[in-house]
């Protein structure tokens, strides 16, 4: 520990800084805004040459001690960030868009949407051009707030004319609306970024008032175009549209070819193994037990009985057929060290067996052919199966006996 | 009054003063060049601010600002200072004697005052100033005494003074802007020579003007009390009065924005007494505060050690020499002797001390804590003996606190105050926004902090930390006996403890590298690191000042040992 006292002015901000710090990590608002009180002063130095000045840590820190603090209210929070929007011009569309997030947080969404119009109004010499990205984001927020009033009157509109009457003057608004979101939201989405909630609004929009060709090329965009980072949801999204759409298989399996690539976790892979078996290419089908067994190699799917069911169909099928016992001795070559132990422990067996029998069955089938009938999951669920004299997994049993022979040429 | 020449015109001899504060003569209005520049320099005795009066070129203020000068603004913050040191207890005399001696002494000596040439040569030089007082009729500069005896023959300064013509002002084309009349030039010139007067100097002069009269507060007391805030220091501009407008350069000049180091401000104090040609002070005896006999009595008092242990300081000091008058008294311009810090000194002997009982090496200690702890136990009756373990464990838990509430108050501490400060009046109006927009955060957030209420500042005690005899929780150690820790031997009591360890075995040479010894925590015993600790905390120095002192009391006490150690060494080696 230091004996000496803080000797200076900014090794005492300093250090007033770390205690302010220390208060808010263990959530001591009190104490957090009594060393903010002391800190204030700052602003009547010069801290030109830092990279974060008094002001943005004063507004930043101001910000979480009154939004959290029992004794602090709305209006003093407003008053707030009305002040701090006056401290730093430079920060000024910054300071009004978290201003935004808070009231949206809060309920306000009516004051939320006067700050945004504020806000866009707002011209500062070059100032406006240099935060030209904050005025894009403002617009985009306020696109997304028309929205949301588009989407109100909309349920207004629909309940009415299920009451059995029109009403013009809402439908107006609604129109009025739709205009104004869609003006922003698609600004927005220009601009490489990531920007789901903005697409989906939009798309929804476009929908809604038929223009499909616009949804679809948005969501391409979206999806492919290389500037734009990668992003799973703009596949998944463009996916959801091309099925509302019924479009044919073959696009909706290439919109999920890349889902899967970048995602092989993701909840769609059960609808993508389900496509590709039903296909007649052959390569579709392979792909498929690929893509299941890709998932399955996720500590998130392990109790997915319908996952496990896709793979067990899938394998069944191809035992059947005795074509493509290939396929699966691909697929398990890699996973054969360590399937066992994260699949098909004894352990697992009983879980499985007490929580979810389907899920056991279904994996009793699946280990039953991968690694034999005298693996232990299998010997185990079929066992529990027999005894609790139900018909599936005698039948199981009987098709795993039968089959025991590709068990040997998969592992060999 | 005192110009005695004949006029050029009318060769009368009947003078008065213009205006301008130049001399023309009565009969024939012939206005010489010559000037008289008169200020009062009231400071001391009224804070009213008189006009100073110019060459020519005076230019008319017309919004009642005064014209000042650099050195008077000192002059009040001295006075305020004195002030405050009078309501702590000091003795008046300091304030109306002793002090303002000392500074017009400095004023002369520096050539800001009271002297025969101007302070500030520029260009624009109207006129040269003759003064013509009692005080400079001679050609000498008179010496302190003389200014002494004639302060008490004098009520106030109101006649007596004169200043020196720094004639010119820096126009208004230049980029340089102060509030005072010598604010930049006061910065820009190399003034090494002539000791250029700065707020931490401040203190020099008042710890001088105190030690002159040998008061009982020892440099790191007042040190201390500045940081409480009972001397003014930070902020103490906001007591000019509103004529002096205090803007531009002025601010780096008196506007402060660290605390006075004890090094600065004791260097400083010597540099001054030389500069001053100042004579012997008054003698510091075994009676005073500041003979490390006193002052080691009252620093055991307060590290909570038992009485006895003065006997032991008492034995150090006068063994080595330290309580000498010589060796305590302070001699301007000595180079030759080391200068003593009296508070550091004590606090040394007494580290050494308890290294001679205690060794310190992290085992003996706890040792002879463990035999006390025994007896203790076993035999209630007398008095208790010293445990350095439980010593330990009461001292650190008492440190440990108040050393945190001393971070706590170092990181709360505001350093601005009302009056607002700018640099210019450009930036007047965005420094009262911005002070307006700093109280008005400081109220909305003081609201959320609760009920604490921000501490009124501590009444100005001169221990830090205090131990009550009437606790029975035994946390009070005065009264211990160190029986466990002597022994007897030829009718003498001596340490049990038969080893000692020095700091260091070579002193660095204190001129070149600034230290006796470099102090590094690792390469020390944790004990000894703790005793320091304690005494950093108490006199709010770096440990290593401390170390310093302790190194130079060992060299001196074990002088012989080492100097036959060397020798023997000198010797193999040939």
């Amino acid at each position: 520990s230091s004996h000496e006292h803080k000797l200076n002015f900014r090794k005492s901000k300093e250090a007033c800084l770390s205690y302010i710090q220390d208060a808010l990590l263990q959530k001591q608002w009190k104490r957090a805004a009594e060393f903010l009180t002391c800190y204030v002063e700052s602003l009547e130095k010069d801290y030109s040459r830092e990279l974060i000045g008094p002001s943005e840590m004063i507004w930043r820190i101001g910000t979480e001690i009154l939004w959290h603090h029992s004794q602090s209210s709305m209006k003093e929070f407003n008053c707030f960030m009305e002040q701090m929007k006056t401290l730093g011009v430079k920060r000024y569309l910054k300071v009004c868009l978290e201003h935004v997030f808070h009231l949206l947080c809060n309920g306000q969404i009516d004051e939320a949407y006067q700050n945004l119009s504020l806000a866009e109004s707002w011209r500062f010499g070059e100032q406006t051009a240099v935060q030209d990205k904050e005025m894009k984001l403002i617009e985009a927020y306020r696109g997304l707030l028309d929205y949301y009033r588009w989407y109100k009157q909309k349920n207004i509109l629909l309940e009415h004319s299920e009451d059995g009457f029109s009403d013009l003057a809402v439908e107006q608004e609604m129109h009025g609306y739709f205009r104004k979101a869609a003006v922003n939201l698609k600004e927005i989405i220009k601009i490489p970024g990531v920007w789901d909630v903005f697409v989906k609004c939009y798309v929804d929009l476009l929908e809604f008032y038929g223009d499909h060709n616009e949804a679809r090329q948005v969501l391409n965009e979206y999806a492919y175009n290389s500037k734009f980072p990668a992003n799973p949801n703009a596949h998944v999204y463009l996916y959801q549209f091309l099925k509302r759409q019924g479009e044919s298989k073959k696009s909706l399996i290439s919109a999920l070819k890349i889902l899967h690539d970048i995602v092989p976790s993701h909840e769609l892979m059960i609808d993508f193994n389900t496509m590709l078996q039903k296909s007649k290419k052959r390569k579709k089908r392979r792909l498929g037990l690929e893509v299941i067994f890709a998932a399955l190699d996720y500590a998130g799917w392990k109790e997915n009985a319908k996952a496990w069911s896709c793979l067990a169909r899938q394998v069944k099928q191809i035992v059947i057929s005795e074509k493509h016992l290939d396929w699966i001795k691909q697929e398990w070559n890699s996973r054969k060290d360590w399937w066992p132990a994260f699949h098909f422990s004894r352990y697992l067996a009983k879980r499985n067996w007490q929580e979810n029998k389907s899920l056991s069955y279904e994996k009793a089938l699946v280990a039953g052919i991968l690694l034999g009938k005298d693996c232990k999951y299998f010997r185990y669920v079929s066992h529990q199966g027999c005894k609790a004299q139900l018909k599936r997994f005698r039948m199981l049993k009987k098709f795993v006996n039968r089959h025991n022979p590709v068990y040997l040429r998969i592992s060999g | 009054r005192d110009f005695n020449e004949r006029c050029a015109q009318c060769s009368e001899v009947n003078w008065g003063l213009t205006d301008g504060g130049r001399f023309y003569c009565r009969s024939c209005h012939n206005v010489t060049e010559r000037t008289r520049e008169v200020v009062n320099t009231d400071f001391i005795t009224n804070s009213r601010v008189q006009t100073i009066s110019k060459g020519l070129k005076k230019q008319e203020k017309n919004d009642g600002d005064c014209e000042w000068y650099i050195c008077e603004g000192f002059q009040l913050v001295l006075k305020k200072q004195a002030e405050a040191l009078e309501a702590l207890g000091v003795c008046p005399q300091m304030k109306d004697e002793i002090l303002c001696n000392f500074w017009r002494c400095y004023l002369q000596k520096s050539k800001q005052a009271y002297c025969k040439r101007p302070a500030g040569e520029t260009v624009k030089a109207l006129s040269v100033c003759e003064s013509s007082t009692d005080v400079d009729s001679d050609p000498e500069r008179p010496s302190l005494l003389h200014l002494l005896s004639l302060s008490e023959s004098e009520g106030d300064l109101q006649t007596d003074c004169s200043f020196a013509s720094s004639v010119s002002k820096v126009s208004e084309s230049t980029s340089v802007y102060s509030g005072s009349v010598d604010g930049s030039l006061y910065l820009m010139k190399n003034q090494k020579e002539k000791l250029r007067m700065t707020m931490p100097m401040t203190l020099s002069f008042c710890y001088m003007a105190l030690l002159w009269l040998r008061e009982p507060i020892t440099l790191s007391e007042l040190l201390r009390f500045v940081v409480e805030g009972h001397i003014p220091y930070l902020n103490v501009f906001q007591h000019f009065p509103e004529k002096m407008k205090l803007c531009g350069l002025d601010l780096r000049i008196f506007c402060v924005e660290s605390w006075p180091v004890y090094e600065e401000v004791f260097h400083k104090m010597h540099e001054l007494a030389a500069f001053l040609d100042l004579p012997r002070f008054p003698d510091i005896t075994d009676s005073c505060f500041l003979h490390p006999d006193m002052l080691c009595m009252k620093y055991l008092m307060e590290a909570n050690l038992p009485d006895e242990l003065h006997n032991w300081t008492c034995r150090v000091v006068k063994k080595i020499g330290i309580g000498e008058v010589d060796f305590l008294t302070l001699m301007p311009g000595n180079k030759s002797t080391r200068k003593v810090k009296y508070d550091v000194l004590a606090a040394a002997i007494i580290v050494v001390v308890l290294k001679l009982l205690f060794l310190l090496d992290d085992h003996y200690e706890w040792l002879l804590s463990e035999f006390a702890e025994e007896r203790n136990k076993n035999n209630t009756e007398g008095g208790p003996y010293f445990e350095f373990k439980k010593w330990y464990e009461v001292v650190k838990q008492s440190l440990d606190v108040e050393q945190k509430k001393l971070d706590e108050e170092g990181a709360k501490y505001l350093w601005r105050c009302e009056k607002p400060l700018f640099y210019s009046v450009k930036n007047k109006s965005k420094v009262l926004k911005r002070r307006q927009m700093v109280v008005n955060l400081q109220n909305q957030f003081g609201k959320l902090s609760g009920s604490a209420r921000r501490a009124e500042k501590p009444n100005p005690s001169s221990f830090q930390l205090s131990w009550s005899e009437e606790n029975t929780d035994g946390s009070c150690f005065h009264g211990h006996s160190l029986k466990g820790v002597l022994q007897e031997k030829c009718g003498l009591l001596t340490a049990m403890n038969p080893d000692y360890w020095l700091c260091t075995v070579k002193l660095c040479n204190e001129k070149l590298c600034g230290h006796l010894a470099h102090y590094r925590e690792v390469e020390f015993p944790q004990s000894y690191h703790f005793v320091l600790g304690l005494f950093s905390f108490l006199l709010r120095i770096q440990p290593s000042y401390i170390h310093d002192e302790v190194c130079m009391i060992e060299h001196k006490l074990f002088n012989k040992k080492l100097y036959k150690k060397l020798k023997y060494n000198t010797v193999l080696r040939k």
